[in-house]
This record gives structure tokens, C-alpha cells and sequence, in this order.
């Protein structure tokens, strides 16, 4: 297969960031989620979604945020509590899934994203965000 | 190739919610098919498929733009999911998709019955491979198109196409599994459903995917189906595309995680006289759509405008390739030089 070039986080910053407080950039993603995604949750979605712990983890920002969805929003959680569903990519990848400029299986296929923990949920995320169109015009376009 | 009887093949693409449908419609889809948010359709995931008041908006979305809509209920009802199924035929009927793909012979007599009116295509999981079945599918259900079983040769193909009485679609892209479409039990085998019933081979309740020191193992239902190094490309966790040890040796024992692609048979497909080449995938996303359909509709244009000049350009496959599972693609049983 074809190598591409891909922008990545250089490795120091990630094992610097690693060791900080996890809990104020899982704040500001669920801030993030609860203005993008929030308001646009069916209701169908909503409910299979509701208070369960979730992890994303940002690999080349040394990132693993946790949180969970509830009624009135995204919560943060803390670091500790176990997470039903991770989700690990790079920080590029995952602003090209939310741009819709790359397919989540392709990227599965080819290992730059992983799922590990309740696939079902799994599933259930990776659907329900490609189905929700998010216009994010400040996102940076990483190559 | 004789123009006056040259057949435009129809470009049908997958939509797994509205906006794979919006982007199939604007990379130039000729139709679309889709499903209910149920197991009335073999593609049951969580999170995907229309309701009703998204399949009448996706319906209005694709017919503005001159892209039809074919609703896909083609798994087979128990008895007690009798009622539940068709209901969904009565729901697509009264919103008016463009056609309705079956496959069980009941719901086909339903159809017939109490929807005159509504245009029925033959399911590739009705497994029907010789033009006999078709004409019998055709005189008994009045069904104007069947979907290929990925199973005929090319000649084979042609020999059905010749002889059928309807339309004949087949698969040019994606997805491949082992080809007894309609009859596969091996996800029944391992998790007591199988995508006939329930719409989902490898349910994804059953599957677990882990990190070990070993590599990433895939389970189903507590079996192990594969393991991958780092960095080795992964596959769907379908019993089909496992790993297993046979006699000493651990391979892919039933078959290679490989994908369709056809975009080298096009101008014989359309010299064959194929009414529609299908895209496989609503389980993908809209990148997909937009990728895949792109380079389709390129394709089929290219090669309709100079069919004798056509060769896959090397961009198309790559742009293919990249969105494939497993790291190359086959021409399945299209091709067989042995026979």
C-alpha cells in the first residue's frame, strides 16, 4: 500500500502533554461537543448513548480524555473511571473523520483508528457522527 | 460493440443515513438504495439506516436531483416477525420509493398483492443465478430487475443477461463475503444469528476487539478470529475472513480479506448489456460515498464515450484501493482464466 505523509504531533510535546491534568482538555471537548454535536443528537441516538463512560484518546497529543453523555450534555469524567468504549487516532485523523474526508472503516482497516471495549457502542458513535453533519469552519486542515 | 444497442448502465450507490444519500447524489449516482433502522434490511447496524420521516426527505432529496431510490428488505421474516416486515413494504409503498429489493417469497406475493404499483427488483440474497429462476421470478411476482449473486463468471453473466425477461444489476465494487448469498450460517454458527434473519453478519453486541502482547485480537462471541501484528492492515470481524488453524497451519482457511473491483470488466459489462453496476458499503460513511462514487461515475462515463480507448486510469484505483478491506482487490468469480 501506499505510504502517505501525514502530519503528526511531534513525540516529545505528546509525552509532555501525557503527564499533565487530563480532566481541564476533556472539559473543553465536552464544551466543544455540547455546542457542535449536542443539540443535533436524535433522539433514538441519545438515549442508547446516555451515561456511558467513553475515552477518546488523542495518540500524538498524549491526550485521553474521558466522558460521558447526559441529558442536559457532555460531562467531563475523571481519568479513573473505566471506560465502556475507547477510541484512539491521531489528532489528524480525527479532524478528517469530523471534516467527513475520511471513511472510519478505511482508517480501521488500515489501523490508524482503534476501538477497543463495547463495539456495539462503538458502532453506534461512528454511525451516529457520520449521520450528524458538523460544520466546524475553524478547524485546522492538517496534511 | 454495436452503438445503436449500447445499454447506459445505472450507477446505484449505498446510503446508510442522509448524508451518504446527498453525497452519492452530488458525485453523480443514478440511484440510490437504502433501508429501514430494523432487521428488515441486511445492513442492521446501530446508528444507521432511515426512519420514516428520513427516508420521505431522502426520497425528495435524491428525485429533485434526478437520482432514484430503491429501499432494500431483503432479509427473511420468521414467523413472528411476520407482520413487523410487511408493515415495512406497506411503509415504503405509501412513501413512494422507486423500487422495493426482496428477497423472501412471501413478502415478493405481499408486494405483488396489495402494492401493484410498486416496482420489485430481485435481492442478491435471493441467490438467483440462472435466467430460468428469473423468469420465474418475473412471471410469478411481476419483478423487473434482479441483483447477481457475486458467484457468474463473465460469461456466465452475459449467458443470464441474454436469456433473462428483466433488468440485470450486478456488484462492481466493495465488499466481498463468501458468496452463498441468502444461505450463510456461519455468523448463525458462532452467535446464533445469521444476516438472513437478523440483517447483520458478526452482530457487533458479539464482537470484541482487544489490545494484547499477542497483537489485536478480534472475537466473536468469545472466538477468537484473528489476530494482528502492529501495523498489519485489519479486516471486518466476519467468521468468513478469519484466521484458522488447519492441519498445523494458521491462514485465512475460508477466504482473503480482498474487495471487489470491476472497474477493468466495465466496457464488457456494458457490452454484456448490465442495467446497473452496485456499489457495496452502507455500512461505510459519506467520505466513502463521495470517494467511491467519484470515480464511478468517471469510469462508466469514460467508458461509454470510447470504450474501445478504456483502461482503469491508475488515480481511480488508487482512489479504490485505499478505501478497501484488505490490502488488494479481486475480480472475484468474474474472472476465472482456469475454466
Amino acid at each position: 500500500m501506499m505510504k502517505e505523509s501525514r502530519f503528526m504531533v511531534p513525540a516529545a510535546l505528546a509525552r509532555f502533554v501525557s503527564r499533565l491534568p487530563q480532566t481541564p482538555p476533556a472539559a473543553l471537548l465536552a464544551f466543544a461537543l455540547d455546542r457542535l454535536l449536542f443539540p443535533r443528537l436524535p433522539l433514538m441516538e441519545l438515549e442508547a448513548l446516555l451515561e456511558q463512560p467513553l475515552r477518546i484518546e488523542v495518540s500524538d497529543l498524549g491526550l485521553r480524555l474521558a466522558l460521558t453523555l447526559t441529558r442536559q450534555g457532555f460531562r467531563p469524567l475523571p481519568a479513573h473511571v473505566a471506560p465502556r468504549l475507547t477510541l484512539r487516532a491521531t489528532a489528524r485523523d480525527f479532524l478528517a473523520l469530523l471534516r467527513r474526508e475520511e471513511d472510519a472503516d478505511t482508517l480501521f482497516f488500515q489501523r490508524r483508528l482503534a476501538l477497543s471495549g463495547d463495539t456495539e457502542l462503538g458502532l453506534l458513535v461512528k454511525n451516529t457522527l457520520d449521520a450528524i453533519e458538523i460544520k466546524v469552519p475553524f478547524l485546522p486542515r492538517l496534511r | 460493440m454495436n452503438p445503436s444497442r449500447v445499454r447506459r448502465p445505472e450507477l446505484v450507490c449505498p446510503a446508510g443515513n442522509p448524508a451518504m444519500l446527498e453525497a452519492a447524489v452530488e458525485h453523480g449516482a443514478d440511484a440510490v438504495y437504502l433501508g429501514f433502522k430494523d432487521a428488515t434490511n441486511a445492513r442492521n447496524f446501530n446508528g444507521l439506516n432511515f426512519d420514516e420521516r428520513s427516508l420521505a426527505q431522502a426520497i425528495d432529496t435524491a428525485h429533485t436531483h434526478g437520482c432514484r431510490v430503491f429501499l432494500a428488505l431483503n432479509t427473511y421474516p420468521q414467523t413472528d416477525g411476520w407482520a413487523h416486515w410487511t408493515a415495512a413494504v406497506d411503509r415504503a409503498a405509501a412513501l413512494g420509493v422507486d423500487a422495493l429489493i426482496l428477497a423472501d417469497l412471501g413478502l415478493l406475493a405481499h408486494a405483488r398483492e396489495r402494492h401493484p404499483e410498486l416496482h420489485l427488483h430481485l435481492s442478491v440474497q435471493g441467490s438467483a443465478t440462472n435466467y430460468e429462476a428469473l423468469a420465474f421470478y418475473h412471471e410469478r411476482y411481476g419483478i423487473e430487475r434482479a441483483v447477481l449473486p457475486r458467484v457468474l463468471s463473465l460469461e456466465q453473466v452475459a449467458h443470464v443477461v441474454r436469456q433473462s425477461p428483466v433488468a440485470v444489476e450486478v456488484f462492481g465494487f466493495g465488499g466481498l463475503c463468501v458468496m452463498v448469498e441468502g444461505r450463510c450460517a456461519l455468523s448463525a454458527y458462532a452467535t446464533g444469528q445469521s444476516p438472513n434473519c437478523h440483517g447483520a453478519c458478526s452482530p457487533a453486541k458479539f464482537v470484541r476487539w482487544e489490545e494484547t502482547p499477542h497483537g489485536l485480537e478480534a472475537r466473536v462471541n468469545g472466538f477468537l478470529i484473528d489476530r494482528y501484528a502492529p501495523n498489519e492492515p485489519a479486516g471486518y470481524p466476519t467468521l468468513c475472513k478469519g484466521r484458522f488453524a488447519v492441519r498445523g497451519h494458521t491462514y485465512y482457511a475460508i477466504e482473503e480479506p480482498t474487495s471487489l473491483n470491476t472497474l477493468e470488466l466495465l466496457p464488457r459489462l456494458i457490452d454484456i448489456g448490465v442495467a446497473a453496476i452496485k456499489i457495496e458499503g452502507r455500512q461505510r460513511s459519506a467520505a466513502y460515498v463521495a470517494q467511491v462514487t467519484r470515480v464511478w461515475r468517471e469510469a462508466i462515463d469514460a467508458a461509454l464515450a470510447a470504450p474501445q480507448d478504456f483502461s482503469p486510469r491508475p488515480q481511480w484505483l488508487a482512489a479504490l484501493d485505499r478505501v478497501s478491506e484488505g490490502a488488494s482487490h479481486t475480480l472475484g468469480a468474474y474472472s476465472r482464466p482456469w475454466k
